[in-house]
């Protein structure tokens, strides 16, 4: 069953690759929210009964819906156009994205390590990488917060895996979520959207030397 | 008593953002002032002890936290005539959160210091990040907008990179059977980690950590925070917080010496600090903005010191040495910048000129910073610098040694030039500054604090007491 949601995890990456809309994005997001509850129920029978609620709580209520719905609630008072504007044509993303999660995968089955669940370790790898190249290929700046939410998606796996030796661990994640969603969402972007009308990246170019 | 300070620490900043009251406004960062200089004091006096059971007062967090000591003074000194002078939109709430999110970004960088737990030192980077994205935004133009908006950014992947790289350390530790991320713990089970994960943790941490060290590949952040921020703040950026970087990756670098891989991140190391060394000389030749240029040099002194580290032996002490000296150093560049922001209204190097003509004291400030981070031989860097290609000299790093040495003489060339152009010549864009009888005239005590650290400097490379050679040597020691 979480080998299920893992890989359901995966295809959302290639979705997310070829999508055009925003909007598209944000259901997304909403649904990777949804896999990680899902996977962080199934994968944390060791912890506190607390601590797990605690985690549950935090991604259906940061990850499926707190996020997703701010970065709507942006969209809509900056007025931001509803398309992704890639540099690549959806050809090549997917290209790219699939071939980042082959080299994960061959990657992992040269690692030899008994205590590795390599689902886990191949999901999150691909998911920060597919994070990565979000950031680099669209031009919007809500497109880069939105890479960057999928980086911590990724990062959320990977801690799951080593979530039930070490609890202290996800909950520093944890923290990592609230420390991106609040601050760069609910304070600076609204910031960014009072200085400039176009939330665009080309504004935000003009710092270098 | 960590957590009293902390507690007062944020007792103060919240009093300081609601309070409106200029004299009462000053008494707190006054106050303040005094309990950073105790909590200093105390922190020496009882070194080496584990306090809280997270923080621990080794050696090296002590250096760092007394070399920070020492220049929150002038450092707070500066902002308080920068609110007060050369700030003319400052409210009485922008004043407060300045100075609030400034007294939380020194203690920010001090707990990072003396953080014993990874996972501490973490979150205090991420704290360091916060405040210090506050001080940016000062100016709240849309320049500062988008070096904030730069810096919180790039901060935010760097702190994610190094949650990975904690992750899979913690995989690492799997085989040992420890769960206890202290560094203590670590360099105490360093031979039981497991190799390869140990190795991927290194080099995400490394990688996220090079966000706040001021290296390839995430220096760029530090260069647009401190070309924006206020110049009080970019002393602050350019010599406490980049330590916070180099004390969390010496610590790191301790648990992986203890280990066969010593030698494969050395070289990692080395092969970033060279390439950083690279950059900052590329854009130093070439580069028009002096605030700017004084980042470089920051980049330009990491990577040697960095280098140093990587090289081993000797160097150890030698990198070590060259950060606690360049944290005195750097910041009279960056707190004269202000007074001279203050007579020609433009950091761009056509603007300015003659600057002897209008600043004395400033401009022999200037030229004594200028000797001090070129690192020639009356000045404090000068020692830390012999030593560090002292050692890569009986390190066998020939090779190395002679890109650096060429490199060097690029950056005090491209350095010079900018520095000389200011000082000595008239200004490109209009010869002389119009308003010639309307240039403010600067008190020459403004630079007094600049002095002191420059001769403090010169005095403690040349001649330095005994306690500082042992903390030093004694740091040395968690290399293996």
């Amino acid at each position: 069953m979480i080998d299920i949601l893992l890989i359901s995890m995966a295809i959302t990456l290639l979705y997310m690759s070829i999508a055009n809309r925003l909007q598209t994005y944000l259901s997304i997001l909403v649904f990777q929210g949804f896999i990680l509850f899902g996977a962080s129920y199934l994968s944390l029978p060791d912890i506190s009964t607390f601590n797990l609620l605690f985690i549950m709580l935090e991604t259906i209520v940061f990850k499926a819906i707190a996020v997703p719905w701010i970065i709507r609630y942006i969209i809509k008072r900056n007025k931001i156009t509803r398309i992704a504007e890639p540099y690549l044509s959806n050809f090549a993303s997917l290209l790219i994205v699939t071939s980042i999660i082959v080299v994960t995968i061959v990657l992992s089955n040269s690692i030899q390590d008994r205590n590795l669940d390599r689902t886990f370790f191949v999901v999150a790898l691909s998911t920060l990488f597919t994070g990565l190249y979000l950031i680099v290929s669209r031009k919007k700046i809500i497109t880069h917060i939105i890479g960057y939410i999928v980086i911590e998606n990724g990062v959320f796996v990977l801690s799951l895996a080593v979530g039930n030796e070490m609890p202290l661990l996800l909950n520093l994640g944890i923290m990592l979520d609230i420390f991106a969603s609040i601050f760069i969402l609910g304070v600076f972007f609204n910031k960014i959207g009072d200085v400039l009308k176009d939330p665009d990246v080309n504004v935000l170019q003009n710092l270098k030397d | 008593m960590i957590w009293m300070f902390l507690a007062a620490t944020f007792a103060i900043s919240t009093a300081l953002v609601i309070n409106k009251n200029r004299g009462v406004n000053y008494a707190l960062v006054l106050l303040y002032q005094c309990l950073f200089l105790g909590f200093g004091v105390y922190q020496y006096f009882y070194i080496n002890t584990i306090q809280h059971g997270v923080f621990k007062s080794d050696p090296l967090a002590v250096l760092m936290l007394l070399a920070l000591c020492f220049i929150s003074v002038p450092v707070l000194f500066h902002a308080y005539r920068y609110i007060d002078k050369d700030d003319s939109e400052a409210t009485p709430h922008t004043r407060g959160v300045f100075f609030a999110a400034l007294i939380l970004l020194i203690t920010a960088c001090s707990m990072a210091y003396l953080s014993d737990h990874l996972a501490v030192t973490w979150i205090f980077i991420e704290i360091t990040t916060l405040s210090a994205s506050v001080l940016i935004y000062h100016h709240r133009s849309i320049r500062a907008l988008e070096g904030t908006w730069k810096y919180v950014f790039i901060c935010a992947i760097s702190i994610t990179f190094i949650y990975v790289g904690i992750l899979f350390l913690s995989l690492s530790l799997k085989e040992a059977g420890v769960q206890d991320i202290s560094f203590t713990s670590l360099m105490k089970n360093a031979g039981k980690l497991d190799p390869f994960w140990l190795k991927l943790s290194f080099l995400f941490i490394y990688t996220g950590l090079t966000a706040k060290l001021g290296l390839v590949p995430m220096y760029t952040a530090g260069i647009d925070a401190k070309d924006k921020a206020p110049g009080p703040v970019g002393a602050i950026l350019a010599s406490a917080l980049m330590n916070v970087g180099f004390v969390s990756l010496y610590r790191v670098y301790a648990v992986i010496s203890g280990t066969p891989s010593m030698s494969w991140a050395g070289t990692i190391m080395m092969i970033a600090a060279i390439l950083s060394v690279f950059v900052a000389t590329v854009y130093m030749t070439r580069i028009k903005n002096i605030k700017r240029m004084f980042a470089y040099s920051g980049i330009e002194h990491m990577g040697i010191a960095v280098l140093a580290l990587a090289a081993g032996g000797i160097g150890v002490y030698a990198a070590i040495l060259h950060i606690f000296l360049h944290t005195l150093v750097k910041p009279v560049l960056f707190l004269q910048y202000n007074q001279i922001y203050r007579i020609y209204q433009s950091k761009s190097i056509y603007d300015l000129g003659n600057y002897f003509r209008y600043n004395r004291a400033g401009a022999i400030v200037i030229l004594l910073g200028f000797i001090s981070v070129a690192a020639m031989p009356p000045s404090a860097l000068f020692v830390s610098e012999f030593m560090v290609f002292q050692s890569l000299f009986s390190g066998g790093h020939l090779l190395i040694m002679a890109v650096l040495l060429i490199l060097l003489t690029f950056i005090i060339w491209g350095l010079g030039v900018n520095i000389f152009k200011l000082l000595f010549t008239p200004r490109i864009s209009e010869g002389l500054l119009k308003e010639e009888i309307n240039v403010p005239k600067i008190n020459p005590w403004e630079s007094l604090p600049q002095y002191v650290l420059i001769i403090a400097s010169v005095y403690l490379a040349y001649n330095p007491p005994a306690k500082l050679v042992w903390m030093i040597q004694e740091a040395v020691k968690l290399i293996q």
